[in-house]
Order: structure tokens, then sequence, then C-alpha cells
């Protein structure tokens, strides 16, 4: 990389619709709503807008949907794909264009209709991935449920002790996500509820698993020179890292399936771009790809807010709470707003926006200073990983 | 001398009571109990189990015919025996055929096959028999049928037995059959099926093969018949034919473990007197099916020296109960299936099929030459051919390397019960193979309770779905069998 993305760019506004199983409305219907409270959030005209870039994995084809829905007229709108890291794609590709210095004033929309698809999870197409459909018979829990197994095994968990971990990560994203009016998933549960649920896929259980939803973000970005002219407050661009595998892992005995290197190689190179020496202290808060209890779990390591095979001790400390250390999913995270999978990644920064700009009224953490979201595409062992850092201050 | 070089069988590994049977129909239960193929086998994935257990110290490439008998090909317009000499690694110059629509095709084959050896044509066929048939349900011959399979390599060299002549009788006479259209077995009245059939056809047959060797009842150590849908009728046809009732290979026992298996029944009997079989032994076997083929056999000192294999013994040990009879319907598709939400499987390409037949059905994989590291890649998100090295990224320098026959430790695991499965929790493992390579593959023929890091499993051909017309035949991983 022969430059930085750090300080270049410049959120200045924002907007996140109620993600859920919204039945009486569209993709559209979302995109005009995350939208708008961004363009309000800005103080700024759709008109104003010089370019967009949407991120969706299966709702809609081509920038049409975004220019549809907002009636942005004549203006060069992409559409992004980069499975889970779609949204995360659409805000990459806005901020290297504002940062090239082609626009000044950009749109970055994540949007996901998943209800319209008729599945009870991410819809996961038999055999799919090989046109000879070989693949096994697996579901996403059941992909990343050998995550925990292995987890389990290599570090002498009991199947008790490795359920009760991962119960925790859960109980701690829904206490966040009772405090949040935008999430799903707004009730609190308990390490026996989430011990007693039904087995999805061994050994993750219902609660292991984030709920499946429709929702939409919104991100409008400028200039960094050029942000306060529009607000007091803005959010700047750290860093913006995206790791895409080789595959090795589904064909590597050298792959431990205790961690996803894809999440460790981002997570090194945002650091890297954002100055980020000791991560553990310097990330005030992060939102991660918590599809899974276990994902969290590994994730934890990957980005070194943990040491290797020790996060239970961190879950055990209560690390991760809103009160702790480091708060990871303040907003209640995948678990809570499920994972329309182009909305995420900006839902993810949304949050971010709001704490490190002391809005996040109940879910507030004092003084936060930079903010990390990650997302993790595809299944394990092979991923496509976006890690993203922002910040409350230049410099 | 043209005679018997190894022989193989494959016995699925669940079984079902006939009570089962009574539970769900009401009625009467025979005693005893049969097998039932797992939902992923067939006809000829039970064929290709047992030939590997039939060729388990044979080189592969020096076979050069191989014929599959069944009742119950998965085609009719294409060969099942082309299939299996891929997934058995057969040579390209392999002469194939499927021996078809009547249930003595196993003793037919090992006659034609014996011939073509004879004639000096071919050196070494595997003669595979093996059957999946229906019979209607709640009929009492869907208790009497199981599912099962026998292999036999023919040869001239390193027999364990010869084949010292045969003797066969064609006779249009079928009191079971199938019409292309049917799906199960039809049957006549019964008594008058194996008067008219079993009964009067083997013992002509019989007759006509001592006649023709000029040999007697007391010359031979065994009598090895297939068995009829009356499990007395081949004791009266020894009597009939002058045996006495010691030198009938049991059959019985055979009906209370396994049943009927078709065309594999009389050479599963066959295996199993070989199992027990002393040098010196001749074995008159003899099968029935519109006309029967009787052959003598010899067994040589060679027998001692045939390397241990499954068999008819150690697969008979190793069974799991089937839980239920409404399990076996569904796995034999007998039961209506209400539409799958979502989108299902794309379609079946058969392009790619072609394309990667050999991956698919040979199990092939390649090993890196530069830094030896063996490597399969069946799946993913993306599906690159492999041409680039995994671990050190040379480029389009590889050999084959199969993967079949290697035994390997399940490196993760999970039981899912969100996928839809035809036994659930599906069960799915990440292997690694005995001497390097990993893969991700389905695992059957598992006891859900059973499932641990660790274990210890191998490659088994099997049957993924169907679609458009074509199975989709790959390899699974199963703990290692027996």
């Amino acid at each position: 990389m022969r430059e930085s993305i750090k300080d270049k760019v410049a959120i200045i506004g924002m907007g996140c619709t109620r993600f859920g199983e919204r039945w009486d409305v569209s993709a559209g219907d979302m995109i005009v709503e995350a939208a708008s409270e961004a363009f309000e959030d800005a103080g700024v005209e759709p008109k104003d807008i010089q370019a967009a870039w949407g991120g969706t994995l299966w709702t809609g084809m081509t920038g049409m949907t975004v220019g549809h829905a907002l009636k942005l007229q004549f203006i060069p709108i992409t559409r992004v794909e980069n499975a889970c890291c779609s949204g995360t794609e659409a805000v990459r590709n806005a901020a290297y264009a504002v940062a090239s210095g082609v626009y000044d004033l950009v749109l970055a929309v994540g949007y996901e209709k998943l209800k319209d698809l008729g599945s009870p999870g991410v819809p996961m197409q038999q055999g799919s991935g090989t046109p000879t459909q070989v693949f096994p018979q697996a579901s996403a829990p059941g992909l990343f449920a050998m995550l925990a197994t292995r987890y389990f095994a290599r570090y002498g968990l009991s199947r008790e002790e490795g359920k009760t971990m991962l119960a925790k990560i859960s109980v701690k994203s829904h206490d966040n996500g009772s405090l949040n009016p935008k999430a799903h998933l707004r009730r609190k549960i308990t390490v026996e509820q989430v011990l007693a649920a039904p087995i999805i896929a061994w050994p993750l259980g219902l609660f292991d698993c984030c709920g499946t939803s429709d929702g939409a973000a919104a991100a409008i970005l400028t200039r960094a020179d050029m942000a306060k002219s529009f607000k007091d407050d803005p959010v700047y661009i750290k860093a913006l890292q995206i790791a895409v595998g080789f595959g090795a892992g589904d064909m590597s005995v050298d792959y431990d399936y205790t961690h996803i290197e894809e999440t460790y190689r981002a997570g090194q190179a945002a650091y890297a771009e954002a100055g980020v020496t000791n991560p553990r202290r310097q990330i005030s808060l992060a939102e991660v790809h918590d599809c899974f209890s276990i994902t969290e779990a590994i994730v934890m390591e990957d980005l070194e807010f943990s040491p290797r095979g020790r996060v239970n001790e961190d879950i055990e400390a209560g690390t991760f709470l809103l009160t702790g250390e480091l708060p990871v999913q303040p907003d209640g995270g995948l678990k809570c707003f499920g994972h329309p999978i182009g909305a995420s990644g900006v839902r993810m920064l949304y949050e971010c926006y709001l704490q490190l700009r002391g809005k996040a009224e109940e879910r507030q953490i004092k003084d936060p200073k930079l903010g990390l979201t990650h997302n993790q595409g595809g299944q394990p062992p092979s991923a496509a990983v976006a890690v993203s850092i922002v910040g409350r201050d230049t410099g | 001398m043209v005679g018997i070089v190894s022989y193989g069988a494959y016995i699925p590994w669940y079984r079902l009571s006939r009570e089962e049977f009574r539970r769900a129909w009401g009625g009467f239960a025979i005693p005893g109990e049969r097998s039932v193929a797992n939902y992923d086998e067939d006809s000829l994935t039970m064929a290709v189990e047992a030939s590997i257990d039939c060729l388990a110290d044979t080189d592969a490439g020096t076979v050069d015919g191989l014929i599959f008998a069944t009742t119950t090909a998965p085609y009719t317009e294409k060969q099942g025996s082309a299939i299996m000499a891929l997934a058995l690694d057969l040579r390209r110059d392999v002469r194939t055929a499927d021996m078809t629509n009547s249930l003595r095709a196993g003793a037919t084959g090992m006659a034609w096959a014996r011939d073509a050896i004879e004639a000096g044509s071919l050196s070494k066929v595997l003669v595979a028999a093996s059957d999946c048939r229906l019979a209607g349900p709640s009929s009492m011959l869907e208790q009497m049928l199981g599912d099962g399979a026998a292999a036999l390599l023919l040869g001239k060299d390193d027999l364990i037995a010869t084949i010292e002549d045969s003797y066969s009788i064609s006779d249009e006479f079928a009191g079971l059959w199938r019409a292309s259209t049917d799906t199960f077995v039809r049957s006549w009245e019964e008594r008058m099926v194996l008067d008219e059939g079993y009964s009067s056809v083997l013992p002509q047959a019989i007759a006509g093969l001592m006649k023709k060797c000029d040999l007697a009842p007391k010359d031979f150590a065994k009598l090895v018949l297939d068995l009829p849908t009356d499990v007395r009728r081949p004791g009266r046809v020894a009597t009939q034919a002058g045996f006495e009732a010691a030198q009938l290979q049991d059959g019985a026992s055979l009906f209370m473990s396994v049943g009927i298996t078709g065309v594999a029944s009389g050479m599963m009997g066959l295996v199993a007197a070989l199992e027990e079989a002393e040098p010196g032994d001749r074995i008159l076997f003899a099968c029935y099916g519109n006309g029967a083929d009787a052959l003598v056999l010899r067994v040589t000192e060679g027998i001692a020296k045939l390397g241990p294999r499954r068999g008819m013994k150690n697969h008979l040990a190793s069974k799991k109960m089937l839980t239920n009879y409404e399990k076996y319907l569904k796995w034999r598709k007998l039961v209506a299936e209400g539409a799958p939400l979502g989108r299902g499987r794309d379609l079946t390409s058969l392009s790619a099929l072609h394309r990667d037949s050999r991956i698919l059905l040979g199990f092939y994989g390649k090993k890196c030459l530069r830094c030896g590291t063996p490597q399969f890649f069946q799946g993913g998100v993306g599906y690159p051919p492999i041409r680039v090295c995994i671990a050190c990224q040379a480029k389009d320098q590889f050999e084959d390397y199969r993967f079949a026959g290697r035994k390997g430790v399940v490196f993760s695991f999970t039981q899912d019960n969100l996928i839809p499965a035809m036994d659930p929790p599906a069960a799915v493992a990440v292997v690694d193979f005995d001497g390097g390579g990993r893969a991700f593959l389905d695992l059957t023929d598992r006891d859900p309770d059973k499932m641990e890091v660790g274990m210890k499993v191998e490659p088994t051909f099997r049957k993924l779905f169907f679609d458009q017309g074509i199975h989709n035949y790959f390899w699974k991983i199963r703990p290692i069998r027996c």
C-alpha cells in the first residue's frame, strides 16, 4: 500500500433503518428510510450527491436499486458485492473516490431484503459453491459450528465449558440490543436460556446464531478538509482494509480452524493504516461480525483484543461489556440486528458514528476515540474480511 | 485354468427388524431383519463397495474387464459399469458391460467372463453383482428383500478357486418380474412361481452341469444357491438334486440377517462359502432367473494366501438397526415429500460433471511435484481447478493423487439440524487424510452420538443427489466400517 486513507475522508451524515422482519416495506423503501436520515443528518439534499455506491449480495442488480429508490438522477451509481463485506465495500469505494479528488460528496448505502427470500436463515443453496454441487450439506450455522468444535477440542474445553463461554457472548449482545430501538431482537436473555435452547448445528444452539432480518444503512462522505463546513462533529476514516484469502484452509492441513487468517491480516493492515499499535488499549469500541457466537470469540483473538486461546478470560472479566474495557457490539451486533448481508457493514459504522459523537444515548460509551468494524464474508475457512477504523479526531 | 482370484462383498450398515413392518402395517412379521441401503446408496454404489473389497490386494490397473450385474441399474440408458470403472480407477481400455434384467445376471456374468479369459481376449475380469430392489409397501416381499452386493475377480493366475466348467439353461418363464415402467417387483401366485420356476429349473441345471462334468453330488463339498422367496426351497432343490442337507450353503441365516438381495443373493452366498472353504473343496454354484447358470468351482491352496477383507462375515457383524420403517420409506423415496422452500439446487451441469468426472468419481486430487503437498479441491466459494499449489504456489507442477482408499482423521465436524437432510442431523466433517491432504465432506453411516474430533474415517462412494435424471455420485466419508 503506497498511501493511507487515514484522515483524508470524513463521514458527515448517516442513517440506519430499524432492522427486523420488515414485511411491510421493500428494499427501496428501506434505502429511502436510511438515506433520508443521512441526508437530514448531513444537511444535504439528494441532488447534492455526486456519486453513489450500493452494497448488497442478493437484493437487486446494478446501481439502479439505489438510483430508482432515491431518484438520484444520472450520476454514477455502482453496485458492489463482496458477500458480508458488501456494505463496507460500498463505503470503501466511496471513500477512495473522494480521496482521489474526483468527488466531494458521495453516498454509500448497504441494504438487503432477506425476508423476501422465504428462508428461515440466510438462504443457503444446497451444494452451492461449485458447479458440480458437491459441497457438503451444511447450513451457515453448520459451517461456523466447525470452528467451535475445533476450538473446544484444541483448548480442552468440555462441551459445557465451551457452550457457557459462547453463551456469555450472546447474553452480552442481547443486553446491548435491548437498549437499541433499531435492533431486531430486543429481549435480554440469560446463560441458562442459551444453554437450554435447541441445537441448530452442534455445538451451536439457537441463541448462538444471529437473527435473519431486513435492513439498510447509509453514509454520506466528503473530503476531510471540507467536513466541518457540513458538521461540527464529523467522524474521520482511519483505515479501510480488505483481506481475501486463497482457500488454503479448505485444502491445507496446516489450517487450525480456530482462527480466521483473513481477519488477522485485515486487522493488521488496518492497524498499520490507522497507526494503531496497541489495539486492545487504543480501540474504544468494536462492532464485529458475530454471525455466530463462536465467530465473535475467534475474532477477539484475531484482532488481538485477547491472546490466542484465552478469549474466555476476557469474557469472564467482562472486558467486552458495554461497561467493560473494550466494549464489543455496543449496538447489539448481528446477534440482535440480524444480518441483512449488504447492510451490516454500514450498520456497524453507524454505531461507531453515534458513539464517537456521543449520540448513543443509553448505550453511550465514555469518551471513545476510535471505533472498529469487522465483516467476514464467505464460509470458514474461506473468507473475505473487511476491517475499518474510524475516529473522532484527526491525527 | 481360469478361476477366481479374489472375492469381496458389501452389506449396508443399516438393518431393519421385520417387526417394524408389522408395527407399521399390521399383519405378520417374518422373523429376523433385513439390510437397508442408506439413502445415499444404490445398486451401483454397493457394487463399488464390494469391488473395492474384492480388489483389496489387486492392482486395479491389471483389471481389463468389468461386469456390473444388477436388475436395479440406476440408468436404463447409461452404463453403470462405466461409472464404476472410474470409481474403481480401472484403466481406460477396460471392457465394461452391464448384465441386467435377470436375477442370475451375476452367475451369467461369471460364465461369460470365464469364457472371455479362457479365450484369451481378457485376462482379469471383475464381476460385481448388486441389487436394491423394491417391493410394494406392506407386501410380504418387502420384508423378505434385502440390499447388498458381492464381487468376484476372475483371472488365470494366483487363483483361490478354479472354475472347472459351467452350464446354462434359458427359460422364458418369470414368476417375478418388473416391466420397464414398474417400480415394484410383481409376482404371480407364489406356489406356482416356485414350482414352475426355481424348483423346476435349478435341479435341471444342476443335473445338466454334473452330467457335463461327469460329477456326482458326493464330489462336492458345498452347493451354493441363490435365495428364492421361500427359504425352504433351496433345501428341497438340494434334496431333489441328490445332495445332503449338510452340503447346502446356509441360506436361511442370510435370509434372517440380510434378506433376498436379488442378483447379489447367489454371489453373496458364494463369498460366504469361500470364506469357509478348504483347499480341494469343490463347490457347485447355481443361480436361477429366467433359466439358470451353474458353475463348478474347485478351491485351491491359494485360498489360504488371500489377504484380509471385509467380505460377508465382517460386513454382517457391522450393523446399525434402523429405528423405524418410515425412514426406509423416505430413503427409498416411497413417501411424497413437500416441496422444499427456497432455491434448492442449481441445475445439474453435465458439462461440469464431465469436466470433473475424475475428481468426482475417481476421487482424484493432485500432489505438488515441487513441495510434495497432496491437495483436494471440491468446493469452497470459488472453484478454481488446481493449477496453483496451495502450499508453494508452483504452477502446473502436479501429479495425480488419488484419495480413495486413504483413511483419514476428523479434524472438525458439525451435526446440522437446519439444512434439509435425508437423515438429520446432517453430518459434515473436515478430514485430514493419512499422507496429507484435507477435504470437507459429508459424513455417512455414522452414529450421531459417537461423533468426535480425531475419529478415524474412510472414503465411501455415494450418491449425493438426483437431478435432471442424473445420479450425482461422489465420495463421502464414514467412520471406519469394520
